[in-house]
């Protein structure tokens, strides 16, 4: 049968399509891989002799000067950390009720509906609705405007992992909970939260990575502050504006700063993506 | 004791469903917020804005026409350039890839997804946008110089920066996204569906083409639109390479402006009451797009997950 086929002309024909399909997808798949690699080279190789000493122990100089990134790192864990202090209870509390309580009525399916399009929605509209509803207002930039635009990108991440790893927690481990007469909140915090940890723990990661690297909500929210400030109530230096502000410049000691800074949040970021997949498969 | 259980169930359930209850109106909030936001502009200008070329921050006119211009085209270059490949590597990990494999590539992939954005755009102004100029725009320009209707799309002076580089540095950014909703929706096709078609004698390329891609059409598409939402709504990796002009030129090398990136690169400088309201109306009108580009997304793939619940 197979010298019939070989002769084949269709399904010569045939052959050579799948060939050039399937070297087609490999080649896709080399091309994916190629600006993973490019992206991480680059950066390696402009970031890595910035990451001196002084990039932690210094302040950001004036043009021309030398200096560190020491005020913008410190903002940044500031404001990444209360973001993340924020947004974490409110997505883990709201994810509970998606996937414990709402298996009846409207409000879980069309929260569940809004969460998934606030999960990709544009960041830098989140700023203009935090300088909208809080900047405006108090007419002055904040570090603490910058952390509430942060933790609401923090939270659709969490509602999103939470409501899906407590589905998965198996119903007969909540029923055994309610046979022995535990309350629901009880089987809630002592069962199910406990079964879903680990799913719980690397959604947090993963907003942490998420919002590490943001930089669009921060612009009209924290601003930027050339000078060491901790007081959250005042504009705000953070890691990812100074790198905007200074890759933008005409100075070298500048930009080169800017590849030292974009080098550790790169790293910073795969380092916490990867600890939350391993995490995961644990 | 049973008492103090029946009130502490009352509160947490309560207490759950007021933060469900502020995550679901937090889109309304959004919408809300910026539409009072840019109400100055919204009455002064009205439904014109939307297809003003003028933007004059000196003479306060304001049309929000360059930018929406350009966060389509690029958006478009993106998709243009990541539905193929997304395709493919979707394709190769699913049907191809040795399973120790898939693993490893597919996390390699998702991490283009992790980079932050910043790092695209300073790649990008840095690295990538001076090899477009020098070898990828004069090749396009002289291939296509003489062709009709497209010729134009390539022609003025290669700068490297423009709407072409922020729509390729797009499109490396969401084929993580499509990718992974491809594999996800490629997935969900019953083996037994493949197994007969490879049974029949189907070569692999057949299988995926006229087996796995029309079971799970809808959800590609669903899957095509979530990187279609992410496209335009990507601001700091377009602000660096996009050029911020605020200029409309049929030709893809000139440099123009996306919404994003008009935004980030305006509104803290912008001054007066107007200028202002009119940065936020071009939020509202981004932000507007984008939820109904996810929104359609989300509800392709809720009818593939449907009919899949259906069937099984």
């Amino acid at each position: 049968m197979s010298a019939v086929a070989e002769s084949n002309p269709v399904y010569r024909a045939r052959r050579r399509r799948n060939t050039l399909m399937m070297g087609l997808a490999a080649l896709a798949l080399a091309f994916g891989l190629f600006w993973l690699v490019w992206i991480l080279g680059v950066l390696l190789w402009e970031g890595v002799g910035a990451l001196r000493p002084a990039l932690f122990t210094q302040m950001t100089p004036p043009p021309g000067g030398d200096g560190g990134l020491a005020n913008a790192i410190v903002g940044s864990i500031l404001m990444a950390g209360a973001g993340t202090l924020i947004g974490t209870p409110v997505g883990i509390l709201a994810g509970t009720y998606l996937a414990e309580y709402g298996r009846r009525g409207w409000l879980a399916p069309a929260t569940r509906f809004i969460n998934d399009v606030l999960l990709s929605a544009p960041s830098i509209v989140i700023g203009l609705f935090v300088y909208a509803v809080y900047v405006a207002h108090v007419k002055h930039f904040s570090g603490w405007a910058g952390a509430l635009a942060l933790s609401i990108i923090v939270v659709p991440v969490v509602v999103r992992t939470t409501d899906d790893m407590l589905k998965l927690v198996p119903n007969s481990l909540r029923e055994a909970a309610a046979a022995l007469g535990a309350p629901t909140w009880k089987i809630i915090t002592l069962v199910s939260y406990r079964a879903a940890r680990a799913g719980i723990v690397t959604g947090v990661l993963l907003a942490v990575a998420r919002i590490s690297g943001e930089t669009a909500p921060l612009l009209f929210t924290a601003l930027n502050n050339q000078f060491w400030s901790t007081d959250m109530s005042r504009p705000m230096a953070n890691l990812p504006a100074v790198i905007f502000q200074f890759a933008m410049s005409p100075y070298q000691d500048w930009q080169r700063l800017a590849w030292g800074g974009a080098a550790l949040i790169t790293l910073f970021v795969l380092a916490l993506n990867i600890t939350a997949r391993a995490l995961f498969r644990k | 004791m049973v008492r103090n259980n029946a009130l502490m169930d009352a509160l947490f359930r309560n207490v759950t469903r007021f933060f469900a209850f502020l995550v679901f109106s937090l889109l309304a909030a959004i919408v809300v917020s910026l539409a009072i936001g840019a109400a100055p502009s919204i009455r002064h200008f009205g439904v014109d804005f939307l297809w003003t070329e003028e933007w004059d921050p000196v003479r306060e006119e304001f049309g929000a026409l360059v930018p929406i211009v350009g966060t389509l085209a690029t958006s478009a270059i993106a998709l243009a350039i990541a539905i193929p490949v997304s395709f493919g590597i979707a394709m190769f990990l699913t049907e191809l890839s040795p399973v120790w494999l898939r693993r490893p590539l597919g996390t390699a992939i998702e991490m283009l997804a992790a980079i932050p954005s910043i790092i695209y755009g300073m790649w990008g102004l840095f690295v990538f946008a001076p090899l477009v100029q020098q070898y990828v725009q004069p090749p396009l320009k002289s291939w296509f110089a003489g062709v009709p209707g497209i010729g134009i799309l390539f022609s003025g002076p290669p700068m490297g920066i423009g709407l072409l580089t922020a729509g390729i540095i797009l499109a490396v950014m969401v084929i993580p996204f499509i990718t992974a909703v491809m594999r996800d929706v490629f997935e969900l096709v019953p083996p037994m569906l493949k197994e007969s078609a490879y049974g029949l004698g189907s070569t692999t390329w057949e299988v995926v083409w006229k087996v796995v891609l029309p079971f799970t059409k809808v959800g590609v598409i669903g899957g095509i639109m979530l990187g279609l939402g992410r496209a335009l709504g990507e601001t700091m990796a377009v602000t660096f390479v996009i050029g911020n002009a605020h200029r409309l030129s049929p030709s893809l090398f000139a440099p123009g402006n996306s919404i994003a990136s008009a935004l980030a690169n305006e509104f803290t400088e912008a001054v007066g009451e107007l200028y202002t309201a009119a940065l936020i109306e071009l939020g509202l009108v981004l932000f507007l797009i984008t939820t109904i580009v996810l929104a359609l997304s989300k509800i392709l793939l809720m009818q593939l997950a449907r009919r899949e619940g259906a069937t099984t």
